[in-house]
């Protein structure tokens, strides 16, 4: 069995309203997942399907092979997004209780929860509220509450959202870390530049239906444009001699290939800026020895698209 | 231990040692104690002061029947006429004269209270009692009754009452059976009102933390509800028996060490009669003639049944609602049975507690607890509280059915002020 999750054909009305509209998705074991799409799509609604706090109107799912039921509850950790815990109780008594419904003995969960406040650095918080921690800090509990059981799956809704940098990159570590070790990680985010470079397969969604999934790469290599973003210094020093020049370089280039002004970032004030697109035939090694004699080459890469460009597109093509 | 058990462990140990409990634990059998000490004190400090009166008795019949009291000093003035007292009573700043006419055996509206505040019914009907019973002592001796011979003859009689399976009953007992019913039907109104409320802020409380979606994620929303209910309501016993052993200690205490009783201090005129020893043995034997064990078993399955069902429907509205100043538009539909069930009580059962209205609102589910805890000291056919049970328990079911399916969907609604008709919605989802 390769594949951990499998949700076939879901379908979840709220009276008139279509919340998902036959969906389904498959999340390989060991991967990360990204469910993606902006508010409003649905995503909240399969989550909650997934834990089992609602039930489809129709559609099954399946866990490692076996429909979903209550015994799965152990087997899935899941941080929503909106966080929350008892403010009033203290935060060590807190994770063992949410760990202990999770069906953990006392002694497992104690020795559990110990275990990992010591690796986030978070032992002095043992005997304090959690209304007298930030909310960063909070944040970090949550997270062990999530993971404390050891679960199969671990579901993150906006993972990284109230962390501070630090915190989002030790958290991003602990999750990977949580792969090596065989989890698998299904994220849904409708930010979806913050989980891209963490997923290696994604499922975008919008008014409640996928409209695109599969593995990233397979997915960003379809929607690749064969576009390269170039920045080249022209030797001339004045204003008005380099303003000449980049006119005679861009009609020169114009006549090979589709080009745009471009504007990125770079070091280097006085670089053209450039989207030039190369047509299927060629290579890029092309573009680049026909560059080599204008100037000096500070920038050349090519624009892979975004989850968000392709995101846009895939829209608007349907 | 299950889920369940640990909800309810930690949903106990989350009501005690929350401190406004622990205040409101303590504090209030204080409260209580105090006020009755306040009240007492009150009361002594309204009858302080001896009071003298004046008596002025032209008849010569009634000086020697007035004896002073504690609270009461009669001062006979009869030979110095009643001008002289008139001026004595105003110099000497007394509470008030009585004056008795010299004909008061043919004209008896002639005698005159007079002062200037008037004095205590009781005070005044005690004087009536003595002035009634030494005239016509007087008006019986003078026809040449031997009273000697009355007072033998004197009969009391006291019909028992008695009913075909020889259960004894009398006429105090009604009211000592409506007390009993009454009592019970009233702590559980409270109780329903204290932690059923309990109960609904410990819903929104959840819900506004938002922990509500991790700990669902992990039980089902009907165990964590019941885990609510029945959480709180150990609190809420536990808080109970507190009460109890605080406030009924003190009362001892306090009628013990610093006589303080406030039930002697009501019977103002004092003298407790050979009839009122009677009385109270009586009532104690009605007391202990009641159907204790019956009415304690009932009690605890009305309590159990009638709280569950308020509860689950106060743990409904508490997923329903966002915040507890959301709740008010809920809060009448509740009140209003338990109200009709104290009224329906309090006047039609001790009216007749086998009549029509009655029975009725003792099979109604929302208002028979009540009304039938009041019911059974009078004696309830077993048909009828079988009746009453199992429809209170069907409809318990049903209503925590019911309360888990807007429980299961209100938990995860925010920002929005639920109509009733959306939360009918809900129950199809």
């Amino acid at each position: 069995m390769t594949d951990l999750l499998v949700a076939e054909h879901i379908k979840k009305q709220y009276g008139d309203y279509t919340a998902l509209n036959d969906l389904s998705i498959v999340v390989p074991k060991g991967s990360i997942f990204g469910l993606l799409g902006p508010n409003g799509a649905g995503k909240t609604t399969l989550i909650r399907i997934i834990n089992q706090i609602t039930m489809p109107d129709q559609g099954k799912v399946y866990l490692d092979g076996e429909p979903l039921s209550q015994k799965h509850i152990i087997n899935i950790g899941y941080m929503p997004e909106e966080r929350g815990l008892y403010k009033s109780m203290k935060v060590g008594e807190q994770v063992i209780y949410l760990a202990r419904l999770k069906g953990l003995s006392k002694e497992e969960a104690g020795k559990r929860s110990r275990y990992w406040f010591e690796r986030l650095g978070m032992m002095d918080w043992w005997n304090r509220k959690i209304q007298e921690l930030s909310k960063g800090q909070a944040q970090k509990v949550q997270f062990i509450v999530t993971v404390l059981h050891r679960p199969k799956l671990l579901i993150f809704d906006e993972p990284f959202s109230g962390f501070d940098p630090i915190n989002a990159s030790l958290i991003k570590d602990e999750i990977l870390q949580l792969r090596e070790d065989g989890a698998t990680i299904l994220f849904s985010t409708h930010r979806m530049e913050s989980v891209e470079q963490m997923c290696d397969h994604i499922a975008l969604m919008h008014k409640s239906n996928k409209v695109l999934d599969g593995k990233l790469v397979d997915i960003k290599r379809e929607f690749r444009t064969n576009t390269y973003e170039i920045g080249i210094e022209t030797a001339d020093d004045t204003a008005e001699s380099r303003d000449r020049l980049h006119a005679d370089l861009m009609n020169e280039l114009s006549g090979y290939w589709e080009i745009n002004t471009a504007r990125f970032k770079t070091i280097n004030e006085y670089d053209l800026k450039l989207k030039v697109k190369i047509s299927e035939n060629q290579t890029p090694n092309d573009l680049l020895n026909y560059l080599t004699g204008k100037g000096l080459i500070n920038h050349f890469v090519e624009v892979i698209p975004t989850v968000d460009d392709i995101f846009i597109q895939t829209v608007n093509a349907n | 231990m299950g889920a369940l058990g640990l909800i309810i462990k930690r949903e106990y140990k989350a009501r005690v040692s929350n401190r406004s409990f622990i205040v409101m634990t303590f504090l209030s059998p204080l409260i209580v104690v105090g006020m009755i000490m306040l009240i007492t004190y009150l009361t002594q400090l309204n009858q302080a002061g001896k009071q003298t009166i004046v008596v002025v008795d032209e008849s010569g019949l009634f000086y020697k029947e007035f004896e002073s009291t504690e609270d009461i000093d009669f001062l006979d003035l009869s030979p110095a006429g009643i001008a002289v007292a008139k001026d004595q009573v105003e110099d000497q700043n007394y509470f008030g004269l009585l004056y008795i006419p010299q004909n008061i055996k043919n004209n008896t509206s002639g005698v005159r209270f007079y002062g200037n505040e008037a004095p205590a019914i009781a005070v005044l009907e005690g004087i009536e009692e003595q002035i009634e019973t030494k005239l016509t002592n007087e008006k019986l001796l003078d026809r040449g009754v031997d009273l000697d011979l009355i007072d033998e003859s004197q009969t009391t009689i006291s019909v028992s009452i008695e009913d075909f399976k020889g259960e004894r009953t009398s006429k105090i007992s009604s009211w000592i059976k409506a007390g009993a019913g009454g009592g019970a039907g009233y702590l559980l109104m409270m109780f329903i009102i204290i932690y059923g409320n309990m109960v609904m802020r410990s819903v929104i409380e959840e819900k506004t933390n938002r922990i509500i979606e991790v700990i669902i994620s992990s039980v089902k929303p009907f165990k964590l509800m019941m885990g609510k209910i029945m959480g709180t309501t150990l609190a809420g016993i536990t808080q109970f028996v507190i009460w109890l052993l605080i406030g009924g200690g003190l009362l001892l205490f306090l009628a013990l060490y610093l006589d303080l009783n406030p039930l002697e201090n009501q019977s103002a005129v004092g003298n407790m009669s050979v009839t009122n020893m009677d009385k109270i043995e009586l009532i104690v034997l009605d007391i202990l003639n009641l159907p204790l064990l019956k009415l304690a078993f009932f009690f605890l399955i009305y309590f159990i049944g009638g709280y569950f069902l308020y509860s689950s429907i106060y743990a409904a509205i508490g997923a329903a609602v966002d915040s507890e100043t959301d709740t008010q538009q809920f809060m009448l539909p509740i009140i209003m049975p338990l109200m009709l069930a104290i009224y329906v009580g309090f006047f039609a059962v001790i009216e007749n507690p086998d009549g029509s209205i009655a029975t009725a609102f003792s099979m109604i589910p929302l208002t028979s607890p009540i009304v039938m805890l009041m019911r059974i000291p009078f004696g309830v056919p077993w048909w009828q509280l079988a009746l009453s049970v199992s429809i209170l328990v069907g409809s318990f079911i049903f209503t925590v059915w019911f309360g888990s399916k807007i429980y299961r969907v209100g938990i995860l609604m925010y920002g929005k002020k639920p109509t009733c008709k959306e939360i009918l919605k809900w129950i199809k989802y």
